[in-house]
């Protein structure tokens, strides 16, 4: 690609395969076209739809405000791609350059970007997740089914796991008026996320709500009736709860099955790519021709260290898209760092709840502004004399400042006077997150070392 | 119909769009931002001036006129 034109002819007439046709594959088509690619572009999706958006499932779903079927994402310009929909990609030949397609079929590409996403875990023991009434919630379909069954009216919804997805399913449930029992390993809901005492928080929310709110236990077993419907969850306690909804929010996991064998450094941790969303190999040596983007991918960040970082954020599918899709037709010393600030938002019990940064790093926190009990505040997270993350609960406007203190790596405690002066700005108190080896239910940011292959795979040569 | 979305993490809950806009916006909490993902067709006009009137430009409105270009199934 340097000088003697081979860029040139990729941009004109080159071949760009997308696999993963969501969020992050449809925004990186919009923003090759927008750069002047215009050669084939082929989007493979395993879902039988268009892009849709994900966030309004789990909230204006729910809430019975939008069809499940209503969130197709809005188009920024026309891709003039071929589409092939409902067919899941199977393997790829990195040395031919060609993705396997189920149907049997071979795609050849010149560039592959792989946006495969995260699924939602299922419920551990198989016969229980298959009883009638479990749910997961990752997809349309699985949004559409969960909604008609709480139109129904559920005598008591159970809901699995107090991480961002499963405290909105709560949310969503008492507004609609319906009985929720939460269960979470954790000490709180939201613990591994933003740890103890914004989990405090998130727990006293969810009691005030009617929310029958369980922490510190672990579902044993499901149980069903002779027809096939589950009826009760057993919990660690020893207690049963009686239910006819049980939904499964026990975090995700990566889409990177289909890549096992083909030589790619993916695994059950995602797919390692460099700070230009160039994909490694297993040996730790970074391709040219393949790109991710989203969910799927690992990527090092320059302020956090040049750690790994997997983040299920809706924004950084949409950024790291965008660096993903220009890198690929760019020269390299043309190409641009993924450098995107984490940055998260989610709704419940009345509550937006925004962060930025990775507070999951901190081990120290302060209340700058407003107060833990009045449920209105910034929390400021602390890592070894800097500012690491901040969360906002209904204050939202004052987030871009800390953005800032994070971006610029502001010592911590931060030098300013904390602008309310009340006892709990005062002083740093620590952030009291779980221990990392115990998983909780679903944290959305991912620290995974420094690493480029996933140790935890198997490397199984492809010939 | 017309498709939207809109980018929470930018939204600052100025609540313009919901003063613009009431069928598709709705203030959920004291700043929270409910939408309508899908709006009808009469509300494009609206929905545009809500678009123009944020203040840090969360509002997607689909660029193209709906169905967008050919989406199939075709092997
Ligand atoms: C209920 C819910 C609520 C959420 N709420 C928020 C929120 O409030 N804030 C926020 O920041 N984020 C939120 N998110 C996260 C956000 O939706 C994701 O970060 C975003 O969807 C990531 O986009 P992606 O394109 O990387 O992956 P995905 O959206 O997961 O898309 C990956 C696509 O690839 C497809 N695929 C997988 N394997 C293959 C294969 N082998 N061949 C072909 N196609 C394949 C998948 O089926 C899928 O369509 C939420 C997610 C869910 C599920
Ligand atoms: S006008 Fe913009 S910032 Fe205000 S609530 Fe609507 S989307 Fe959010």
């Amino acid at each position: 690609m340097n000088g003697d034109g081979s860029l040139e002819r990729l941009r004109r007439e080159g071949r760009i395969v997308v696999v993963g046709a969501s969020l992050a594959g449809l925004r990186a088509a919009e923003t090759l076209r927008d750069k002047g690619f215009a050669g084939s572009l082929t989007m493979i999706g395993d879902e039988p739809y268009e892009p849709y958006d994900r966030p309004p499932l789990s909230k204006q779903v729910l809430l019975g405000m939008a069809p499940a079927d209503s969130t197709a994402l809005p188009r920024r310009r026309a891709v003039d791609a071929t589409w092939r929909l409902g067919v899941p990609a199977t393997g790829l030949d990195m040395a031919a350059r060609r993705v396997r397609l189920a149907d049997g079929d071979e795609v050849p590409y010149d560039r592959l970007l792989i946006a495969t996403g995260v699924r939602a875990r299922p419920w551990p023991r198989e016969a229980e997740a298959e009883l009638d009434g479990v749910f997961v919630l990752r997809t349309r379909e699985e949004g559409a089914a969960l909604a008609r069954r709480l139109a129904d009216g559920p005598k008591r919804v159970f809901v699995i796991g107090a991480g961002f997805t499963g405290s909105e399913i709560a949310s969503a449930c008492r507004e609609r008026g319906l009985s929720v029992t939460v269960a979470e390993r954790g000490a709180a809901p939201l613990v591994g996320a933003l740890g103890g005492v914004v989990g405090a928080v998130a727990a006293d929310l969810q009691r005030e709500h009617g929310v029958d709110l369980r922490c510190g236990v672990m579902v044993t077993s499901l149980e069903g009736d002779s027809s096939g419907r589950v009826r009760a969850a057993h919990l660690s306690d020893g207690s049963t709860v009686e239910t006819d909804v049980v939904v499964v929010s026990l975090g995700a996991t990566r889409n990177t099955e289909w890549l096992a064998g083909s030589g790619l450094g993916a695994g059950p941790r995602g797919i390692a790519c460099d700070a230009g969303c160039r994909a490694f190999d297993i040996r730790g040596i970074v391709t040219d021709d393949i790109y991710v983007a989203g969910d799927v991918a690992r990527s090092p960040h320059a302020l956090f260290g040049y750690q790994f970082l997997s983040l299920e954020h809706w924004g950084n599918a949409v950024a790291q898209a965008e660096i993903a899709a220009h890198n690929m037709i760019s020269e390299s010393a043309d190409r641009l760092p993924h450098m995107w600030v984490p940055a998260f938002w989610s709704s419940q019990f009345g509550v937006n709840i925004k962060s930025v940064g990775v507070p999951s790093l901190g081990t120290e926190i302060m209340v700058p502004q407003g107060t833990l009990a009045s449920r209105r505040f910034i929390g400021v997270y602390g890592y070894q004399g800097r500012v690491i993350g901040a969360v906002a609960f209904d204050h939202a406007r004052w987030l871009p400042f800390y953005q800032e203190l994070v971006e610029t790596t502001a010592p911590f405690p931060p030098p300013f006077p904390t602008v309310d002066r009340h006892p709990d700005g005062q002083r740093p108190m620590d952030a009291d997150f779980p221990d990392p080896s115990v998983p909780t239910h679903g944290p959305t940011v991912t620290l995974s070392g420094y690493s480029p292959a996933d140790r935890r795979m198997t490397f199984t040569p492809a010939h | 119909m017309v498709r939207l979305v809109v980018d929470l993490n930018r939204c600052q809950g100025y609540a313009q769009c919901a003063f613009l806009a009431p069928e598709v916006f709705v203030m959920h909490g004291e700043e929270g931002l409910l939408y309508n993902p899908e709006a009808e067709e009469a509300q494009r006009e609206k929905l545009a001036q809500a678009s123009a009137a944020c203040p840090v430009q969360a509002i997607l409105v689909d660029a193209m006129d709906a169905p967008a270009e050919a989406v199939s199934g075709e092997r």
